[in-house]
């Protein structure tokens, strides 16, 4: 019987902790830094400029990455997002028509694909993809990685670029999909694949980068990754300020930086 | 190592035990007690969650979430936030689909009090409730303390659901599963070992306590 009053102890406890976790919970919702969310290219990049920004002005914001797709689809459903950077305007456009964003928005960059491999991979990294389809004639390619061409951007144009270069229906059997491009540089890179196509900005990561080699594709295989950025209907000052700070010169900089073509310059 | 992910993963257990306290007591023991036509649907709808793909019932809550649908309006209406994307809506996410969880050691516990027990009380005159508090949750606990450790244990572990209805937002939605997941992606390496040694270890932990329970249970019955 004892342990059972121990027992209606730790009930009581609860019940406390669940008043207590309420309070607590409702206190934390209101000056909550907005959230930012991002096509997964951006990782890097925008994570650099976020620090810079905190130095520079003491705000905050929270950096959600994904895939372009998914996060126009959570817009939709009510996420609550304040400033959507896709990797892919035809998204912005779209959310824009039907009223979820403040206005069109503003071009922020423009991104390219490379492939890259892993260290040690049996497949080298060339931009004509020359190795690529000597690899798959010789039927020695295992696994090859791209992000999911129906919602990822990234993976619309690597599969364009592989169209172009007429790799596509072969390498089928051997096409891994991530869910975003940062999904596809994780297996492109883990070793369980021989390499993959993945955003510049991603490869010019020392994190990724370390990893292997990589090679640009020529820009004219495939459409290009017009990047667009906007401000969600109840963005706030914050975000707004956020906003800016990415078209002043030195967020431009951090961008150029990780290999993104910036507009007007 | 995100300790925000793994503060919202314990607030999330947490709500998501006190609220299926009452709900495994009561659940539990009626279902443990009574007997009637329709006892073998309620079991079966109450073990669903166990056998569906996460991704199903991921889809349906999205979609009983929506704006569009009767559920996510009224919550938009009452509080000017949409329910999916939101921590109440991964409350309520979590609550059910760990209702196989919550009730059947519930009523497997009481089921382990005898009826002759239960007759004696309702001799002395004890009113049903005076009965639960004083002679059958003494008795039944054990299988009330397995049900409320493995809701526990299981929100700390669940991901598919928790990704769709939550989407992975930080410090809203992130659960420490999740936060894994990320940093996979983001080549951190070492964090996503971190954070999957401390998952390791709770759910040992978690699964000590159930087998030190359900040994008394045993004892019990013997």
């Amino acid at each position: 019987m004892a342990v059972w009053a121990l027992v209606r102890k730790v009930f009581g406890a609860l019940g406390l902790a669940a008043t207590l976790g309420l309070s607590a919970l409702a206190a934390v919702a209101q000056d909550e830094p907005p959230i930012v969310a991002a096509a997964a290219d951006l990782r890097y990049a925008l994570s650099a400029i976020a620090a810079a920004f905190q130095a520079e002005t003491g705000l905050g914001v929270t950096l959600n990455f994904g895939s372009t797709g998914d996060f126009a689809r959570q817009i939709r459903e009510g996420a609550p997002f304040q400033i959507f950077m896709a990797a892919d305007e035809s998204y912005v456009a779209a959310l824009y028509r039907d009223g979820f964003t403040r206005d069109g928005g503003d071009l922020y960059a423009e991104g390219r694909i490379v492939v890259m491999v892993p260290q040690g991979s049996a497949l080298a990294a060339d931009e004509n993809l020359d190795n690529l389809a000597a690899m798959l004639a010789t039927g020695t390619l295992t696994r090859f990685a791209i992000a999911n061409p129906e919602h990822a951007p990234y993976g619309l144009r690597a599969r364009e670029a592989l169209i172009h270069r007429g790799l596509w229906d072969a390498l089928q059997p051997m096409l891994v999909l991530g869910e975003n491009v940062g999904q596809a540089a994780q297996f492109a890179l883990s070793g369980n694949a021989e390499g993959g196509i993945i955003a510049l900005s991603l490869a010019l990561a020392p994190e990724v980068g370390a990893r292997g080699d990589f090679a640009l594709i020529p820009a004219d295989w495939h459409g290009p990754l017009l990047q667009r950025m906007v401000l969600l209907r109840h963005a706030g000052p914050e975000a707004e300020a956020f906003y800016a700070y990415i078209r002043s010169p030195a967020a431009r900089a951090i961008m150029a930086r990780y290999g993104f073509v910036l507009p007007g310059g | 190592m995100d300790w925000t992910a793994l503060g919202l993963s314990l607030q999330l257990a947490g709500w998501t035990v006190i609220a299926l306290l009452p709900v495994a007591v009561f659940g539990g023991r009626f279902l443990a007690y009574r007997s009637f036509g329709a006892k073998g649907l309620i079991e079966t709808l109450v073990m669903l969650p166990l056998v569906l793909p996460p991704t199903v019932l991921g889809y349906y809550l999205l979609v009983a979430f929506g704006r569009n649908s009767p559920l996510g309006a009224f919550w938009q209406e009452m509080f000017g936030q949409p329910l999916a994307f939101s921590f109440p809506g991964l409350v309520l996410a979590s609550i059910i689909f760990n209702l196989p969880f919550a009730i059947q050691p519930a009523q497997r516990g009481f089921e382990a009090v005898p009826i002759a027990v239960r007759e004696a009380a309702q001799c002395c005159g004890m009113s049903p409730l005076r009965s639960l508090w004083q002679v059958e949750l003494p008795l039944a606990w054990p299988g009330l303390m397995t049900a409320m450790v493995l809701a526990f244990a299981h929100t700390l572990g669940e991901f598919g659901i928790v990704l769709m209805v939550g989407g992975s937002i930080p410090g809203r939605t992130r659960t420490i599963a999740i936060a894994i997941y990320d940093r996979v992606q983001a080549f951190d390496n070492s964090a996503a070992a971190t954070m999957s040694a401390v998952l390791v270890a709770i759910s040992l932990v978690t699964i000590a306590a159930t087998y030190w329970l359900s040994a008394r249970v045993g004892r019990r019955l013997g």
